[in-house]
């Protein structure tokens, strides 16, 4: 059974449909990346997978069960965790203040769930009684994935997390999200940086006016004459 | 009652009817058209009044004025005076966010409430001005009519006038600019409008409007005291009025006037009949508690009013406005 | 020798000035905390004041309980009149525009002077305690009850802020206010949080109703009398700035205060909205930087 599956998703902001039909699919363990032009409705079905916007029509799976149109605070009980593309900390917030937000619903001691998220960003440790908004863009990108990680999520869905960011922290990032996959999550992510998003991939899908326009491995698209053209700069 | 009675008492009724009524339009001209949040409409109702009040009554040992002026130049006095208002607390909050303007003109309401009470040299304070004559009340005895009927008429007149001046502006490319921009604002910015202006035009006439009512109120009341302007009856009846007959429409806020004041002027008579003795002094909160709850009432199940501005129209847009 | 003069009326409404400061910034620290959250202009917020005092002078008439228990009975009962309102009604418009809620609330602050008019009725009440000889330090008078309004300020401020920075709740306060729609997917109960904002808010707006009523009278009037001053604060402090409120709270009552000096004291608040208009007009986002 899929970990996600996404079925022919159609709705919008209340106006006309921006999803024509979308699918997507993440197993265990797997990295899947969505690229698309702007606009393409990549942010939208992220949201719309989460239960941020209403879905008119289709259905979103996990592991099984049908959680379309669920509120977010059932799709966070059930182990997935989301990071929007923009504003995605608390700004007057300290970091360490961040990370308990994301563990919001758990009880009990957060201090082992801290020390894995300061494993995987160090310097974020550094930084904790740090109030997330004096920081800069790479290290608030780090609060708002270490944040999601909080919950111990099954699936973490990231929209644009290299967005603004120089191409060292850009490395470091998809570095980062390797390592998340290694402590058995699931990652469904949106990049812009679709060429080292698909070398990191096991499988993407390209959006095109809300429906899937392709969809392979990440090798398979990087080595798709089409795909080159529109998205990875000839 | 006797037949005299009842008929003075329907003079009385549709003579408040219509002040308000006129009130009313003033506040949808700002909230109804352009989305600016006024709950300071006492204030405004006040400056018309003591404005027109100052200007036409005869001399008096305590307070300014001797004016003598005629009625019609003490109108056109509060109008002015109440734009001007208008304009300083408009040119003042027209870049704030909607929360900041409510402030304010409930700020500058009660403000001038405080001035009118301590300023006894311009208005006599607590005591309150008297001597206010009704319009043209020579010519109307002259025709074989009571100054309060003829009050009614005047109101009645100025009524039409407005109603007509403003159903005009609403149909007119300013009003549609108006409407665009309540509806969005980006948008209508986009398009090359002056958002500012537009907003601040809309203000300074609603303003000048609730002057007339004031004005109106003056010369059929005859006296003027700071207890007229607290916010319960300059304000917040007005509210309840553009609110339960549809807000953005200027018939809904004529509905809304009659609806509002038979229901409030309709209670008195059954709280004054029901409330046993000794209670009576309850009848003043009471009735406040009715209109209250009944507004709360209207805000949960149709908010849109009576009259919706078209068909019932969508208002939650963002959650976060 | 006139200096000297001026020197101590000056020190003696700056005393003034900070007991009604404290008490303007239990009012706009609710104020705030509410703009912060939902978004609007609560202008109930000054009738909740006077319900508090109520209470709390209801509670002290039923049980003959020592006086300073007025405080923990008024803010208990007005925290849960704050709820009820939020339950019945707030909660049900809350998905429309946030002006409407402003409209509400106006209404449901002339319902509760109204329901403090009919319980109450129209008289003037006083918390006993009598007349205060004041103590005289050097040439000022320092009137006992001030101490103890401060003390108390002090000690309800302190325990929100504990509550704000080591309560996780209070933290998903912080995190509501700045980023309503993070704090959702990030699976924050807004529904709770919004309920512990009205609590607070409504323990608070009567912690200033009492306290003022121990240095004044009891009047159904009281709390809409100084809206204004506590709108002022919050917005000198910067709305939806907690922190903020405090100093906008002793900015405001100090100016409310030391205005005395040169205009009726009736014209007070005049004096709080003129400086928040100033405010408005030179920095809207408030004079203190600075979030929760
Ligand atoms: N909050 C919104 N309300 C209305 N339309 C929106 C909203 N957000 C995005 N859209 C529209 O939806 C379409 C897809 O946007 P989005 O999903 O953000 O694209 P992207 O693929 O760049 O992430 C765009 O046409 C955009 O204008
Ligand atoms: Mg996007």
């Amino acid at each position: 059974m899929s970990l996600l599956q996404a079925n022919d998703i159609y709705g919008g902001y209340g106006g006309a449909d921006i999803l024509n039909g979308a699918s997507v699919r993440v197993e265990d363990n797997e990295i899947v990346v969505i690229i698309g032009a702007n606009g393409a409705g990549k942010s939208t079905l992220m949201k719309a997978v989460f239960g941020l916007l209403h879905v008119r029509s289709g259905q979103v799976l996990y592991r099984g069960e049908d959680i379309t149109n669920r509120k977010p605070e059932q799709m966070v009980g059930r182990g997935i965790a989301y990071v929007p593309q923009e504003h995605n900390v608390f700004p007057s917030l300290t970091v360490e203040e961040n990370l308990e937000m994301g563990a919001f619903a758990i009880k009990g001691d957060l201090r082992p769930r801290l020390e894995k998220v300061f494993s995987v960003f160090p310097r974020l440790r550094e930084r904790r009684r740090q109030d997330a908004g004096l920081m800069s863009g790479g290290e608030r990108q780090m609060v708002a994935m270490g944040r999601a990680l909080m919950i111990d999520p099954k699936l973490l869905m990231l929209d644009e997390p290299t967005a603004g960011l120089s191409p060292r922290l850009i490395d470091d990032t998809f570095e980062r999200i390797r390592e998340i996959r290694s402590l058995g999550i699931g990652v469904l992510m949106v990049e812009q940086n679709a060429k080292q998003a698909l070398g990191v991939a096991d499988r993407g899908y390209v959006l095109a006016t809300g429906a899937n326009r392709f969809e392979d491995t990440g090798k398979n698209l990087l080595d798709n004459r089409e795909v080159a053209e529109m998205f990875l700069g000839g | 009652m006797e037949i005299s009675g009842i008929a003075a008492y329907l003079v009385s009724f549709f003579t408040f009817v219509g002040i308000y009524a006129i009130l009313a339009l003033g506040l949808n001209m700002q909230w109804g058209f352009t989305g600016q949040f006024n709950i300071g409409i006492a204030g405004f109702f006040a400056v018309g009044a003591y404005t027109s009040a100052i200007l036409t009554t005869p001399e008096s040992p305590w307070h300014v004025g001797g004016f003598q002026h005629p009625f019609l130049v003490g109108v056109v006095g509060a109008v002015i005076a109440s734009a001007l208002v208008g304009l300083l607390i408009g040119a003042i909050t027209a870049r704030l966010r909607t929360d900041y303007l409510a402030i304010a003109t409930i700020g500058i309401a009660e403000t001038l409430r405080l001035v009118i009470a301590n300023e006894g040299w311009l208005t006599n304070g607590v005591r309150g001005m008297s001597n206010i004559d009704r319009p043209f009340s020579d010519f109307f005895q002259a025709i074989g009519l009571s100054s309060a009927m003829g009050s009614l008429i005047v109101v009645a007149a100025f009524l039409a006038g407005v109603y007509f001046l403003v159903e005009r502006a609403r149909q007119s490319p300013w009003g549609r600019v108006l409407r665009a921009i309540r509806e969005d604002e980006p948008a209508t910015a986009a398009a090359g409008k002056n958002i500012g202006r537009f907003r601040l035009e809309a203000f300074v006439v609603g303003s000048a409007i609730m002057g007339l009512g004031g004005a109106l109120y003056a010369h059929y009341f005859g006296f003027l005291s700071p207890e007229a302007f607290l916010p319960l009856y300059g304000t917040f009846l007005v509210w309840v009025m553009l609110i339960a007959g549809g807000s953005g429409n200027n018939k809904g806020a004529l509905l809304g006037a009659v609806v509002i004041w038979t229901i409030w002027s309709g209670s008195e008579f059954v709280m004054s009949a029901g409330l046993p003795e000794g209670y009576t002094g309850y009848a003043g909160p009471l009735r406040v508690i009715l209109i209250g709850v009944l507004l709360q009432v209207i805000l949960i199940t149709r908010p849109e009013g009576i009259l919706p501005e078209k068909a019932p129209r969508a208002i939650a847009k963002g959650r976060r406005g | 020798m006139t200096d000297v003069y001026i020197l101590i009326e000056l020190l003696q409404l700056s005393i003034y000035g900070i007991v009604l400061g404290s008490i303007l910034t239990l009012g706009a620290i609710g104020v705030s905390m509410i703009f912060g959250i939902l978004r609007f202009a609560h202008f109930a917020h000054g009738d909740l004041i006077t319900v508090g005092a109520y209470v709390g002078m209801g509670f002290l008439m039923m049980t003959h309980a020592p006086v300073w228990t007025a405080l923990p009975a008024g803010m208990i009962g007005a925290a849960i009149v704050a709820v009820l309102i939020d339950q019945t009604v707030y909660k049900r418009i809350r998905r429309t525009q946030p002006v409407i809620l402003l409209i509400s609330s106006f209404g449901i602050g002339l319902i509760l002077r109204s329901l403090v008019q009919v319980i109450w009725g129209p008289n003037v009440y006083s918390f006993p305690g009598g007349i205060q000889r004041p103590w005289m330090v050097w040439e000022l008078a320092i009137i006992p009850n001030h101490l103890w309004i401060l003390l108390a300020a002090v000690v309800i401020v302190t325990a929100l802020h504990l509550f704000l920075t080591r309560t996780r709740i209070g933290k998903a306060m912080r995190a509501m206010s700045d980023n309503m729609d993070l704090a959702l997917v990030t699976g924050i109960p807004a529904e709770r949080v919004i309920m512990i904002t009205w609590l607070l808010g409504g323990a608070l707006a009567a912690g200033a109703g009492v306290l003022l009523g121990m240095d004044s009278r009891l009047t159904p009037t009281m709390g809409w009398n100084i809206l204004l001053p506590v709108f002022a604060a919050a917005i000198v402090g910067g709305i939806g700035r907690p922190y903020g409120a405090i100093a906008g709270g002793m900015l405001i009552g100090l100016a409310m205060e030391i205005s005395t000096l040169f205009l009726e004291p009736s014209y007070k608040p005049a004096v709080a909205f003129l400086i928040m208009v100033a405010v408005l007009i030179v920095r809207p986002q408030g004079i203190f930087k600075g979030a929760w």
